[in-house]
């Protein structure tokens, strides 16, 4: 085994720690540095439920491999909100009822939260056409599309939809 | 998995030189195949040198009117550049249409293009596969095979290329930028994948070592008007059954050029140059269109059960470039 020296900063706090090459981003942060919010749902890419954001973009930390990402700033569902003051996207979901079991939720408010700063800069999807200003409060089909990466089995989509829709504003 | 060295390299003569000292190196881009297929055990390197840390990040204008995409440029800031939005729309297009906005941002072009196929007997090590296994035997060839191709398979392989991005570039006659161990060289698309005949385990024509540095998009001032369109089994996060990427240049009502190509089809992006031979001077049209198509899928070979794909793509190739008149 091949074990890197890395240095990550989690949720604001810099961690530095020895890692196996063959370990994801996911696995580290939550076998090595006990953050248990990112899920482990598929470990390919498919489910979404890992997801976090690096460097500030949503990506699908099974598939990282945390070697290759030194320095990186890592923001888990632990550090969305700001002490006891939740994240609007995080308020969004408990008024909305954006979850039933909650398994995918974490992945689902790192993915809006990434997905909204997507739109903030106006990132084309999919389904935007030529004359659609993103400026504008994303449609219900914007937001499904952008979020096709994130699963949810209890299929409560609706009102994942409705929380993501409300955070927009 | 199994345990593996990893280097990260910060220049192109450095990666190829450590690629070049282990007995079964591979390069790692974003990680989001080549991860998968490790965890799965299709793919077992004992050394992964890093390209994404090399200058090839950015997407700068070329002196004859065109673009040079580096490598290490991840599919979600391509999908977003201004300048392929304006003048090859059907690229940003077809990087939207793939995978997630969490694997696009990961995803670098470099292991776009290089993605292997998602045949259900290639990713699964407990059934055999002359690309995996080479002399292993093909199982989809009478087995599970309703998405697999239908041009240019051979009686060893029957697999699709999976990337939405490199039809778009196959349509755009880009040209990848390669160095290696033999120095650097230029590769046409749609000529970087290859037909599987009976080598299937080789999916492109780069040899050991070899590193894909940029992707050239050559001036096509007529691709401003381009498109693609792309059928899958669910409304959106799923590979291509069949794909469409196309540019139409009409005058006075006849086409003067036209590029066509096909994802889902083949082991290759598809360039249908019999359909854009054919309709090159004809009449801009739904009659030429169709009778373009027909001309192209006459060649198709279809399986017991993707037939379905030969009337699919036609209407779909036909609605595309209807809606590019
Ligand atoms: C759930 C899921 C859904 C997906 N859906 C789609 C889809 O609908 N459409 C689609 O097109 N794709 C889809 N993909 C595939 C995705 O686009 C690819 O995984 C991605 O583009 C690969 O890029 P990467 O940088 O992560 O490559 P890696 O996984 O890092 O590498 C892939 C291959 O390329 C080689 N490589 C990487 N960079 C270089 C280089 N510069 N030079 C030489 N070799 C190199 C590696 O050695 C490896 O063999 C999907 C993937 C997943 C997991
Ligand atoms: S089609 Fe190709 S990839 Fe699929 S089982 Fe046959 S040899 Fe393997
Ligand atoms: S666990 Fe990463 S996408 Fe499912
Ligand atoms: S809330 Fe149960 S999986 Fe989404």
């Amino acid at each position: 085994m091949e074990a890197i020296e890395i240095v990550l900063t989690v949720n604001g706090d810099e961690r530095r720690l020895a890692v196996d090459t063959r370990a994801s981003l996911l696995d580290v942060l939550r076998e090595r540095l006990g953050l248990t919010g990112a899920k482990k749902g598929c470990d390919h890419g498919q489910c979404g439920a890992c997801t976090v954001l690096l460097d500030g973009r949503r990506v699908n930390s099974c598939l990282a491999l945390a070697v290759a990402h030194q320095g990186a700033e890592v923001i888990t569902v632990e550090g969305l909100a700001d002490g006891d003051d939740l994240h609007p996207v995080q308020r969004a979901f408990i008024e909305e009822d954006g979850f039933q079991c909650g398994y995918c939720t974490p992945g689902q408010l790192c993915s809006a939260v990434g997905m909204l700063d997507e739109l903030k800069q106006g990132w084309p999807s999919a389904v935007t056409g030529d004359d659609d200003d993103l400026g504008d409060e994303p449609s219900d089909d914007e937001i499904r599309e952008r979020m096709n990466g994130n699963l949810c089995r209890c299929g409560a989509y609706a009102g994942i939809l409705a929380a993501i829709k409300e955070a927009s504003r | 998995m199994r345990p593996f060295v990893y280097r990260r390299a910060t220049d192109a003569q450095g990666a190829v030189a450590t690629f070049e000292a282990a007995p079964h190196a591979m390069y790692l881009g974003g990680g989001t195949n080549l991860v998968d297929l490790m965890r799965l055990g299709v793919a077992s390197p004992d050394l992964l040198v890093d390209v994404t840390g090399l200058p090839y990040d950015q997407v700068e204008e070329t002196p004859g009117g065109g673009l040079r995409i580096g490598a290490a440029v991840r599919n979600s800031d391509l999908a977003a550049d201004a300048a392929v939005r304006r003048s090859y729309p059907v690229l940003s297009q077809a990087l939207l249409a793939g995978a997630s906005g969490q694997l696009r941002n990961l995803a670098t072009v470099g292991g776009n293009l290089l993605q292997r196929t998602r045949c259900p007997y290639f990713q699964d090590v407990s059934k055999p596969c002359n690309k995996r296994d080479p002399g292993s035997g093909c199982p989809a060839r009478e087995g599970e095979h309703h998405n697999l191709a239908i041009f240019g398979h051979s009686a060893s392989c029957v697999a699709t290329h999976p990337s939405d991005m490199a039809v778009a570039m196959a349509a755009l006659g880009a040209v990848v930028h390669v160095e290696g161990p033999g120095g650097p060289r230029r590769i046409g698309m749609p000529g970087l994948h290859r037909l599987p005949g009976d080598t299937p385990e080789r999916d492109t024509v780069l040899e050991p070592g070899e590193l894909i540095v940029a992707v050239e998009l050559p001036a096509l001032p007529y691709a401003a008007r381009s498109r693609y369109r792309k059928v899958r089994e669910r409304a959106s996060f799923a590979f291509a059954v069949v794909a469409v990427a196309a540019a139409l240049d009409v005058a006075d009502g006849v086409v003067r050029d036209c590029r066509v190509a096909l994802g889902g089809v083949a082991h290759v992006p598809w360039r249908a140059e019999l359909l854009e031979t054919t309709l090159r001077g004809a009449p801009a049209t739904r009659e030429s269109f169709v009778v373009a198509a027909e001309a192209e899928f006459a060649q198709a070979r279809p399986l017991r059960d993707n037939a379905y794909k030969v009337p699919l793509a036609r209407n779909v190739i036909v609605g595309v470039l209807e809606e590019l008149l």
